[in-house]
């Protein structure tokens, strides 16, 4: 295991920065995210303009992976459609579950593009996917 | 044998001759699961090649040979903890299955309405959960003892949570999450001064120390083979004769019969009444190999050399000083367990970079979600010894443990 493709500059940054850790003024909608074996548990609050997220954010505890990957999804899915953003969760999860390794398919995850290596570590892939699924569940029913 | 001799018994661990990560493994979890002696390996496997059929069955001599097996480790537990009896000893899929057994056997018939139960904030859920089904169900009424300001068992609040209506007190001998030692021999005798029956989950003490039933009392004392180098699939429930006698059978059908018809049936005599269906035969031999084993080497002499390890480790964990220790300050109160974490780090985090430097530990809420939550942290890191580990191991966590941070970005 090499832990410098796990703890990259990248994911310290987005685990250190919490500039998406915050609450929106006045969110549409709120999803919890938990995951009871390890004790995670985020927050995720969204705020739609129509069809569009306007405004995205979190709150919660969790491992340096798990905020990463949740501060990394709200970057990208901020000013998209939720059909796109679902499309996205698609993608993400995709990866980590190894089903998509196209890195040109994989090109539009962007900075979430790095925690492709977490499909590698069984232990930690929940942490990766927990804020995805929490999106997934939030906008499922807009996007059927 | 009359000191330990650790590099001896490295060579009956296979398992822990390994690399991981390209750094030898140092096992540090042996309070989720312990690892197996040779000779615990090879008594499963000489029962397999020589005894194995299913017990109580015909009179052919491979089921007599497998009945025998089945009763000798019975045995053997009975003597290990000196248990009244040996039909007060039950055999279990694990420890939880043996608390179930008591709340769902014992709880529903005898708990109602109104009726309290006590346990510990710092209970495994296995200690609570079958306990707070029963109160639901019931309608009883489930109360928590808290800590002092030591980290221990606070007596007092024990002493006002046990009431007249106490029906039944639930408590951990070690706490599996912090380590601590809890002081069950006056719980014990408290709880019987009220009235209650008292069971005790030993699967953190009976591996570390020697547990004697006679001495200690308690109407129900439970633990798992697996802490104490034996198999998986095997727990044991120990139970007061006359309350075994009077419950019914927790699960019901082949073997633990005696009359059967259409509408009705009659049970079988202790303890084959809670042990309904295809036994784990091997894993009782390998449970009584187990024993052996630790009989062997002496629990005096595991409990010096592991607290020797824990000691040492608290020391220089001290030294760290962004290393937060849970758990009780004085290590008399302590078993071979150490609860941390590192200042802005994951207890996922840290479990994963140790991992890298080939350091195993447990990360998490280690199923005690409401003392987390009591003490005010969502995880922790834990790490745990036994007979095996050496102090190399211990210096090796602690070099791992100083590269944790700078791993997550920070100076030091």
């Amino acid at each position: 295991m090499d832990l410098n493709s796990i703890y990259t500059e990248l994911i310290m940054e987005h685990n250190q920065s919490g500039h998406n850790k915050r609450h929106l003024d006045d969110p549409d909608h709120k999803e919890r995210g938990h995951n009871p074996s390890c004790g995670d548990d985020l927050t995720l609050e969204l705020e739609f303009d129509g069809d569009i997220i306007k405004d995205a954010a979190f709150t919660g505890h969790g491992c340096a992976i798990s905020q990463a990957s949740t501060s990394m999804m709200i970057d990208l899915i901020k000013g998209k459609s939720k059909r796109e953003a679902y499309n996205l969760v698609d993608t993400f999860i995709g990866m980590i579950k190894k089903e998509v390794t196209d890195e040109k398919e994989l090109e539009i995850l962007e900075d979430a593009f790095i925690l492709q290596n977490i499909s590698n570590m069984p232990a930690r892939v929940k942490c990766a996917v927990l804020a995805w699924h929490a999106l997934q569940e939030s906008i499922k029913e807009d996007v059927r | 044998m009359e000191k330990l001799n650790v590099e001896k018994i490295r060579e009956d661990f296979p398992i822990l001759n390994q690399e991981v990560n390209n750094n030898p493994l140092a096992y540090l979890d042996s309070a989720a699961t312990t690892q197996k002696p040779l000779s615990v390996i090879r008594a499963m496997e000489k029962y397999n090649r020589s005894s194995n059929a299913n017990i109580h069955r015909g009179a052919y001599t491979l089921s007599i040979k497998a009945t025998e097996e089945y009763d000798k480790a019975r045995e053997k537990v009975r003597d290990f903890i000196n248990s009244p009896s040996t039909s007060s000893i039950i055999f279990t899929k694990n420890t939880t299955e043996a608390i179930n057994l008591v709340a769902f056997s014992y709880g529903l018939d005898n708990i109602g309405e109104g009726d309290e139960i006590v346990v510990l904030i710092t209970e495994h859920h296995s200690n609570i959960l079958p306990w707070q089904m029963l109160v639901q169900r019931n309608k009883a009424i489930l109360k928590f003892v808290y800590l002092n300001e030591e980290g221990l068992v606070d007596m007092n609040d024990y002493k006002e949570k046990v009431t007249d209506k106490t029906k039944l007190i639930a408590t951990g001998h070690i706490s599996n999450a912090l380590g601590t030692i809890n002081p069950v021999k006056e719980i014990i005798e408290y709880g019987h001064e009220k009235g209650a029956i008292v069971l005790i989950d030993g699967a953190q003490a009976v591996p570390h120390m020697k547990v004697d039933i006679q001495e200690l009392d308690p109407d129900f004392y439970v633990f798992s083979g697996h802490k104490m180098l034996g198999p998986m699939g095997i727990g044991i429930l120990y139970g007061r004769k006359e309350i075994l006698e009077s419950m019914s059978p927790f699960l019901s059908g082949g073997d633990m019969i005696e009359y059967v018809e259409e509408q009705s049936s009659t049970y079988g005599e202790l303890p084959y009444k809670f042990e309904a269906g295809t036994q784990n035969v091997e894993a009782a031999v390998g449970l009584k190999s187990a024993i052996e084993y630790l009989e062997d080497i002496g629990l005096e002499n595991i409990k010096k050399h592991e607290m020797k390890l824990t000691q040492y480790a608290l020391e220089r964990m001290k030294e760290i000083p962004y290393v937060t220790i849970y758990g009780p300050e004085n290590i008399k109160n302590r078993s071979s367990v150490i609860s941390f974490n590192i200042d802005d780090v994951h207890p996922h985090d840290v479990a994963t970079i140790l991992d890298s430097y080939g350091v195993a530990v447990r990360a998490g809420h280690h199923c005690a979600q409401p003392l987390m939550k009591h003490l005010g942290i969502n995880a922790t890191c834990r790490a745990s010894f036994y007979l095996y580990n050496t102090i190399e191991e211990v210096d090796q966590f602690i070099e791992s443990l100083k590269n944790v941070r700078k791993w997550l970005g920070y100076g030091s």
